[in-house]
């Protein structure tokens, strides 16, 4: 199956997780898991609540040090260059990455500020992105007074402002209409035919269907990985809600 | 519909209602109702107006204009005596965290003016899932442990009618479907219950859903005879650069929509009096011109997201 | 009615039960008043103890030098060199190292001999004006006894003023503060904590299904306030104890008609604390609006620090709407001046007015809906 093509070299590799671990105490939050995320892959975390999802991430984005194993994202190791790694990804999360009491210009101008960005920059990106997302009439209103569905779709481009090489997704389109939630989707596709990394996490598996590939965590490790399509037929499935249930119920065969 | 306020035994008779916040508009002439013992589902984004309704169903908001009844009883008028007889899961945990499971339960128990052995029958099915960790915080269970709590308390005064609002969001796939099927389990039981979701793929485990956009009903009906109102055939095709194949799909010549359906793009043709086979040849030759020699074309039955979608009245546009 | 009081007995266990687990906020609540005691006793005393007396004779002899140790013997005074300029003495008090100066012009011994006047200059630091009052207060009464032992003949025929302190004779700024103090920890446990826990429940969500329940709103009202009540209780007797032990506050009128005047001002305070829950948004807000608009009064306006007769007006007219401005009539009038129902029923007719008045605008406040 070549739907998504091996990364290769070292520079097409955009995320490498070799034998991550973390343990608190006794208990072993995430177990020796392994992949690799090649560069413009839009790549689907899922797990159950309590599988380790939030664990790992918190690993990639250097926010959590590991007990074992190691991470490179963006080509920094976690662990030693963390600091080199968050300047290289880009972070948004469905409720708190933007202020509702900011408007959309000020939310732009201070993410820009954060990442060092210059007055000229921010102001050229920023009206870009406005323009792009359709929110010129809107671009003075506090964020607050925004449809969901255009939170969502501003705090993603916010969070692609610096340019990062990886942008990490956590449940990021919960509760918006289906064309909101497509446009959304287009927004990241577009994003990784530019070259940029998406790593999504969600809870819902209809969402996953719209990743690249999907590593399913259970207990701490990697229980299936896999295209939608691949992991639908090694399940022998048309639906990977089921192929979810098995494997966090166990029953499931491990891929 | 009738307007009747349920002499007929009719649970809930939504008739006309309308909310208005200031300028918004949140509910907007919505009628409906619902049967005995009948699993509703009110199916629609956040902020389309599904909270509000489920406020002025369990006698917290006032409609502007319009009438409701609840168990035969007026949403106005009838403020206690309705109060005494609906269980509501409000959208946010609305739980205790600092009580424990079993203290939950007795302290909801009491408001209600019964007991925890009362109203065991009824939620027994659910508790005993959570009943080992009784004596565990509220806020130390997990998102699904939760919800079955949250059920259980609004279960545990055995009301005659259950609402439910967005009661499996922030919740995982496991179990959001054990949740689903203790629905399944309290409807054969006997109870009516009313639940809302964002989801499209909940919709299908309802009896009848109605598709609420806006503050408007766009469509009441049985989930698999809502996908049939999508009035054009529909194709699901496949291809590995994604990107490109959605634009190039949108500018064929007689695209009526074309938009991200999972791992496929769904796409539907304007001309209605062309069969299936004609146009998924001319997509495939099309899409074969335009180098996008691996995709793959298959006829797919419409469901009740694309009709959703068609229903919105809008096409999707192309975001950036 | 059995059912309704059967809810309310479950709403009152489970409020105890959100106090008594959020062990932090209890043992703030339990600490928190003899922490105040402890502070308002001896840290924020208005009696002048250690007086940085900077003694400048123009031309030392044996006078002055007799006199220097009259004031370093009495106790009270810390003695300080600077130069005889005047200019010396303002940088005195500028660098903080002095709070008064005396000067004694040059010859003072000769001048006592020759039976003519003494000619000496008591300059205070007035930067704080009652401090420096004071201070010179102190100050004067050394120089007073000095010229009574030199010229007893002197004395005999003038006119000696003898001062004599009321109710509070060793003029202990702790026997004022005590009952100030139970004012302010009852606004902080009452107002502040309703505020707070209501406002939480909103926040939460739970209120909503406590909404769409048969509770009504005095159900929740009750069961919100009735511990709080207790609570408050226990910090009445906890600072009085740590009061009468640690400082030997005195307690001269009726037990009894102190806590009947507690509980009625808690229930002012628990009311306050309602409305406040009733009519803001967030827990933040109602957590402010109860900072602000209780515990500045009662501490600035309710004559806890300033008294009230030395307010302007329309201050003076502001401070009879603060309810710890009558509460603390009430408490310092039974604990310092003994007084009883006789002397302080205008007091509890004023709170009791304040109570429901307060109470029902609460319960009006506290909708049965949510819009």
């Amino acid at each position: 199956m070549s739907h998504v093509p091996a990364p290769t070299s070292p520079a097409r590799v955009a995320i490498r997780v070799d034998d991550l671990t973390r343990r608190f105490g006794d208990f072993t939050a995430v177990d020796a898991i392994r992949f690799e995320v090649a560069s413009g892959e839009v790549f689907g975390f899922l797990g159950a609540n309590g599988a380790g999802k939030t664990t790992a991430i918190r690993m990639l984005i250097g926010l959590l040090a590991p007990t074992d194993g190691r991470a490179q994202v963006a080509g920094f190791d976690v662990a030693t260059d963390a600091e080199q790694v968050r300047r290289r990804i880009g972070y948004m999360s469905q409720r708190f990455s933007l202020y509702e009491d900011l408007t959309v210009r000020e939310n732009i101008a201070l993410y820009g500020g954060i990442y060092g960005l210059s007055d000229a920059d921010i102001a050229a990106r920023g009206g870009t992105m406005i323009a792009e997302l359709r929110l010129e009439a809107h671009a003075d209103e506090l964020v607050r007074t925004l449809p969901l569905g255009w939170k969502q779709k501003l705090a993603f481009s916010v969070a692609l402002l610096h340019g990062p090489d990886v942008v990490f997704l956590d449940e990021p389109t919960g509760g918006v209409d289906p064309i909101t939630r497509r446009q959304f989707w287009e927004l990241i596709y577009a994003a990784a035919a530019r070259g940029t990394t998406v790593f999504v996490t969600t809870h819902y598996l209809d969402e996953a269907e719209y990743c690249d590939r999907v590593a399913i965590m259970v207990d701490g490790r990697i229980a299936a990985l896999g295209t939608p399509e691949e992991l639908k037929r090694d399940f022998a499935t048309d639906s990977l809600d089921e192929v979810f249930v098995r494997l966090a119920r166990g029953t499931g065969a491990v891929a | 519909m009738t307007a009747s306020s349920g002499v007929d035994g009719t649970p809930v008779v939504v008739d006309g209602v309308t909310k208005r916040f200031g300028a918004t508009t949140a509910l907007d002439q919505v009628s409906f109702a619902v049967q005995p013992a009948e699993l509703f589902g009110l199916v629609g984004p956040d902020g389309g107006g599904k909270t509000t309704l489920f406020r002025v169903l369990t006698t917290l908001m006032l409609p502007d204009a319009g009438r409701a009844s609840v168990l035969g009883l007026d949403v106005v008028r009838d403020l206690w005596a309705i109060r005494a007889r609906v269980g509501y899961m409000p959208g946010r945990f609305s739980l205790y965290g600092d009580l424990t499971v079993e203290e939950n339960l007795k302290f909801f128990a009491s408001v209600f003016g019964t007991n925890l052995e009362h109203g065991y029958a009824l939620i027994a099915p659910i508790y005993r899932q959570i009943e080992r960790f009784k004596d565990r915080r509220a806020a130390a269970l997990s998102g699904g442990m939760k919800q079955k709590l949250a059920l259980s308390c609004a279960l545990v005064h055995r009301p005659q009618l259950l609402f439910l609002d967005e009661p499996t969001t922030g919740v995982d796939a496991v179990s959001r479907r054990e949740f689903w099927d203790l629905l399944a389990e309290l409807k054969a039981g006997g109870l009516t219950i009313v639940v809302s979701t964002p989801y499209m793929d909940e919709a299908a485990r309802c009896d009848r859903v109605a598709l609420i956009q806006e503050g408007r009903v766009l469509a009441i009906d049985a989930p698999s005879q809502i996908g049939a109102r999508f009035p054009r055939a529909m194709f699901a095709v496949r291809a590995r650069q994604r990107s490109r194949l959605l634009s190039t799909l949108r500018q064929y010549p007689s695209i009526a929509s074309a938009y991200p359906f999972g791992e496929d793009v769904h796409v539907s043709d304007s001309r209605t009096d062309l069969a299936p086979d004609v146009i998924m040849r001319e997509l495939q030759a099309y899409l074969a011109a335009a180098g996008l020699d691996d995709a793959r074309i298959r006829q797919k039955a419409p469901g009740i997201e694309d009709a959703f979608i068609e229903l919105m009245g809008r096409a999707p546009e192309v975001a950036a | 009615m059995t059912q309704a009081l059967a809810a309310l007995r479950a709403f009152i266990v489970k409020e105890f039960q959100h106090i008594l687990r959020d062990r932090q906020t209890l043992v703030i609540l339990l600490a928190l008043p003899v922490a105040q005691l402890t502070l308002f006793g001896f840290a924020l005393r208005t009696d002048v103890r250690d007086i940085r007396l900077a003694y400048i004779a123009e031309a030392p002899d044996d006078a002055t030098a007799a006199l220097r140790t009259r004031f370093a013997r009495n106790g009270r005074f810390t003695l300080v060199d600077v130069a005889p300029t005047p200019g010396a003495i303002e940088a005195a008090f500028r660098a903080d190292r002095a709070d008064v100066a005396l000067v004694i012009a040059s010859g003072l011994a000769e001048r006592l001999r020759d039976g003519r006047d003494a000619e000496l200059q008591v300059i205070a630091d007035a930067s704080d004006p009652n401090t420096g009052a004071t201070m010179q207060t102190h100050v004067v009464a050394v120089l007073t006894g000095w010229q009574r032992d030199l010229l007893p003949q002197a004395a005999s025929g003038g006119i000696e003023p003898r001062i004599r302190m009321l109710f509070n004779p060793t003029l202990e700024s702790v026997n004022l503060f005590v009952p100030g103090l139970i004012a302010l920890i009852l606004t902080i446990v009452t107002a502040l904590m309703t505020a707070i826990s209501l406002s939480r429940e909103k926040e939460r969500g739970t209120l909503e299904v406590l909404l769409v329940s048969p509770l009504h709103p005095w159900q929740v009202i009750v069961g919100k306030v009735a511990p709080y009540l207790l609570l408050a209780f226990v910090n009445v007797v906890s600072v009085l104890v740590a009061a009468w032990l640690v400082f030997g506050v005195p307690f001269r009128g009726s037990l009894v008609t102190l806590m009947a005047g507690s509980t009625l001002y808690a229930l002012v305070g628990l009311a306050l604390g309602v409305l406040i829950a009733a009519i803001t948004s967030s827990q933040l807000t109602a957590m402010l609006a109860a900072l602000i608009g209780t515990m500045m009064p009662s501490t600035l306006l309710s004559g806890m620090i300033f008294p009230i007769a030395s307010m302007p007006a329309p201050l003076q007219l502001l401070s009879s709407i603060v309810p710890a401005r009558w509460f603390i009539d009430i408490s310092r009038g039974i604990m310092l001046k003994g007084a009883g129902w006789t002397e302080l029923w205008p007091q509890f007719a004023v709170l009791t007015a304040m109570f429901a008045a307060l109470m029902t605008l609460a319960i009006r406040r506290f909708s049965v809906r949510l819009d």
